[in-house]
């Protein structure tokens, strides 16, 4: 096994840890750290085919990732805020009632 | 436009004034024009007759529309006018227009006297229509436009629920005769690529026949004629129909559409005459219709019925005079029955104007008295019918009586002796009815005895005029008139010599139904009581007309009623395409309600079921890629 194919690996299996974690953690903050997870995995393997191919396309998608990934955090992190001043939880069981 | 198509359009310009404005315009503007019309109609048919007599008797044709093309086959609205058609044409607006004369007088009182006069026009517009077309298409429109009319006649007052009733039985025993008229008219239409009459007679008379059985289209024609001239199996609406107003039943039921079976068999005998096998069941259901219908009308008591059941005896009559090939005789029979049952009617009509409305005979009696114009012409007219010489039944019955005899196609000595004897109980039945209602003391409650009054002169003129010609309507010698276009049967050979034994006979029967009615119910009638008593069981089963309509109740109203109830509602209407819809319905509500129980609110199973989307996805990809 090369190197690349031991960083893809490693870039599935954070995706995949992140992924678990957003499926079967139950507080807030955490999928929101788990999803960061799985954001960066993508972002690993982006750097690894970026180098990988010599092309800069990967490299400069990682950083449009950056960005989003922050604003949506900047977005997230108050909505959090607000459900928790609601309900004073941060279980995101509480809020099933917020269905359409 | 032609005279012959004005002819057809005058009555329903008068159905279009009277239904459309009539309520508006007055009753004396109704009866203008209610009366008026039809009048014209008839002055222009004389007109026609003279002009046919004119040409040297070619008959008139006149096309007043093409209707429409099929292939090479057009189809016109064209109208034929020949020395048959004139004699129907003549009696359809004579005697038309002397009933809506006589309607004035009888239906002063009604609410809706538009809307009567203006179905009555509309009943001739389709007579003239069957009379005069051209083509079995059109006469098919006529066909169906009386049974239409006859339908809104009859169930004129609607508002009785049992007259209602008789409207429909009328039109529905009538629609089954029409679905073996339609497939007779297919068969000719498939066969010769026309349903111009002429053309089809033509071609069945022609050197090679048609290459269809002359006797299959025969029948299929008869019976259709046996539902609109009320012959066994479809003569039970006739009676009921005695509902309608009385004047109807004296047009629709005696002098107009129930021959216009009579006409079409005479119209198309060019079939006939290569149908013997169809002749001869034309002649035995005449024969017995004839009969039973005669030993009905022995035993019912209300004054209409028995001139019904009369009604359906004489036509039967007529159709032994059709099945033993006399095409005129039954004609000259259709005009004379038109003169004097129209004049029997329209009297029982004046009878029951007197009465206050009172039908049973039972509670008449001394009549002869109190209304002697209606009293004599009731009693011309039922001379005529029983066959008293020189009236006009005599005549025509004789010839009917002799042709049963003689015809060299199919006359017989039983056929003879059963027209014969049917003879004898029309005489005996029309004599009871004149003696139960005319002699004997008065049956009637005293009030309705001090109100009995002779009716006005628009009735009893148009009575006079009925009877004198019933009494003169003889000597219009019709098969002979009608002989360049439908000759009489041939004799069979042998038979002259007899030929004033059945004049001799008819006469002799004539007088012994009047003399075995008049010992019978002379004075209290007790001779009859007595016999009624001896006889309760044979009473019971005419008076209840041989119970033909609970059995046709019982063998086809009620399989009919049980499989429409089990088969079409329950099995094919609520089971079947109920079930399909609904089914379907709760489907789709079902799915919903599973699929719905997945939006929880639940963000994990959310992104589970994005997992499982994109599992899903990429094993698709790897399997199909």
């Amino acid at each position: 096994m090369d190197k690349v194919q031991m960083l893809q690996v490693l870039a599935g299996s954070l995706f995949a840890l992140g992924l678990t974690g957003v499926i079967i953690r139950r507080n807030v903050l955490v999928m929101l750290m788990c999803m960061e997870l799985m954001l960066n995995g993508v972002n690993l393997s982006l750097v690894t085919f970026a180098h990988t191919l010599g092309s800069a396309v990967g490299a400069v998608l990682v950083f449009l990732i950056f960005v989003v990934a922050a604003a949506e955090i900047a977005i997230a992190i108050p909505v959090v805020l607000l459900l928790v001043r609601r309900k004073r939880t941060l279980d995101i069981e509480s809020y099933s009632d917020l269905k359409g | 436009m032609g005279l012959l198509t004005l002819i057809v359009l005058l009555p329903l310009l008068g159905f279009l004034v009277n239904g459309l404005l009539g309520n508006r315009l007055g009753k004396g503007f109704v009866s203008a024009v209610g009366c008026g019309l039809p009048a014209i109609a008839f002055a222009v048919a004389v007109k026609c007759l003279l002009d046919l007599k004119g040409g040297g008797w070619t008959p008139i044709a006149e096309t007043a529309y093409l209707w429409t093309m099929v292939g090479q086959d057009s189809f016109e609205v064209a109208f034929w006018f020949d020395r048959l058609s004139a004699v129907m044409v003549l009696v359809i607006t004579g005697i038309g227009t002397l009933i809506h004369i006589y309607s004035i007088g009888y239906m002063h009182e009604d609410r809706s006297y538009a809307r009567y006069f203006a179905y009555l026009n509309l009943f001739l517009f389709f007579m003239l229509l069957l009379v005069l077309g051209r083509s079995l298409l059109v006469l098919f429109v006529g066909w169906e436009g009386v049974g239409l009319s006859s339908y809104l006649l009859i169930g004129f007052w609607f508002g009785d629920m049992e007259k209602a009733a008789a409207g429909k039985k009328a039109f529905i025993v009538n629609r089954i005769g029409d679905a073996a008229f339609l497939l007779g008219m297919f068969a000719i239409y498939s066969v010769l690529g026309t349903l111009d009459m002429p053309r089809i007679n033509a071609a069945f008379m022609g050197a090679s026949a048609p290459a269809v059985s002359a006797s299959l289209v025969g029948i299929l024609l008869f019976i259709g004629a046996t539902g609109k001239s009320a012959q066994i199996p479809l003569y039970v609406w006739l009676p009921d129909a005695m509902a309608g107003p009385t004047p109807v039943s004296a047009l629709i039921h005696a002098a107009t559409m129930v021959t216009a079976g009579v006409y079409l068999i005479a119209r198309m005998s060019g079939i006939y005459l290569h149908a013997p096998e169809a002749s001869s069941v034309i002649a035995v259901i005449g024969a017995m219709t004839a009969l039973v219908a005669a030993t009905i009308a022995i035993a019912q008591d209300d004054i209409k019925k028995v001139l019904a059941y009369s009604t359906v005896s004489q036509l039967g009559f007529m159709f032994v005079a059709l099945g033993v090939g006399a095409y005129g005789v039954a004609v000259f029979h259709v005009v004379t029955h038109a003169f004097f049952k129209a004049c029997l009617f329209l009297g029982a009509g004046s009878v029951i104007h007197a009465m206050s409305g009172e039908q049973d005979i039972k509670k008449m009696g001394g009549l002869a008295k109190k209304i002697p114009i209606t009293f004599v012409t009731f009693a011309i007219a039922t001379a005529a019918i029983a066959g008293v010489p020189p009236l006009s039944g005599f005549f025509s019955k004789d010839e009917i009586l002799w042709f049963a005899l003689a015809s060299d196609k199919g006359g017989s000595v039983l056929l003879l002796a059963v027209m014969a004897f049917t003879a004898l109980l029309t005489a005996f039945y029309m004599f009871r009815l004149l003696w139960l209602a005319f002699f004997g003391r008065p049956r009637m409650l005293k009030e309705v005895e001090h109100h009995i009054h002779e009716s006005p002169l628009s009735m009893t003129g148009v009575l006079m005029v009925l009877a004198l010609l019933s009494a003169v309507g003889g000597f219009l010698s019709i098969p002979h008139f009608l002989e360049p276009m439908v000759a009489l049967p041939g004799v069979r050979p042998g038979m002259n010599a007899f030929h004033y034994w059945v004049v001799g006979g008819s006469v002799a029967i004539a007088v012994v139904g009047f003399v075995a009615a008049a010992w019978f119910f002379a004075g209290d009638a007790s001779r009859a009581a007595r016999v009624r008593e001896a006889f309760a069981g044979v009473h019971k089963v005419l008076f209840n007309k041989y119970y033909v309509d609970e059995f046709y109740e019982l063998v086809i109203g009620r399989p009919l009623h049980w499989v429409s109830e089990n088969v079409f509602l329950k099995l094919g209407d609520r089971l079947l395409i109920d079930g399909t819809l609904n089914g379907l319905a709760a489907l789709a509500q079902g799915a919903a309600g599973r699929l719905s129980r997945v939006q929880s609110g639940s963000l994990h199973k959310y992104a589970f079921l994005v997992l499982v989307g994109m599992v899903a996805s990429l094993v698709w990809m790897w399997r199909h890629g």
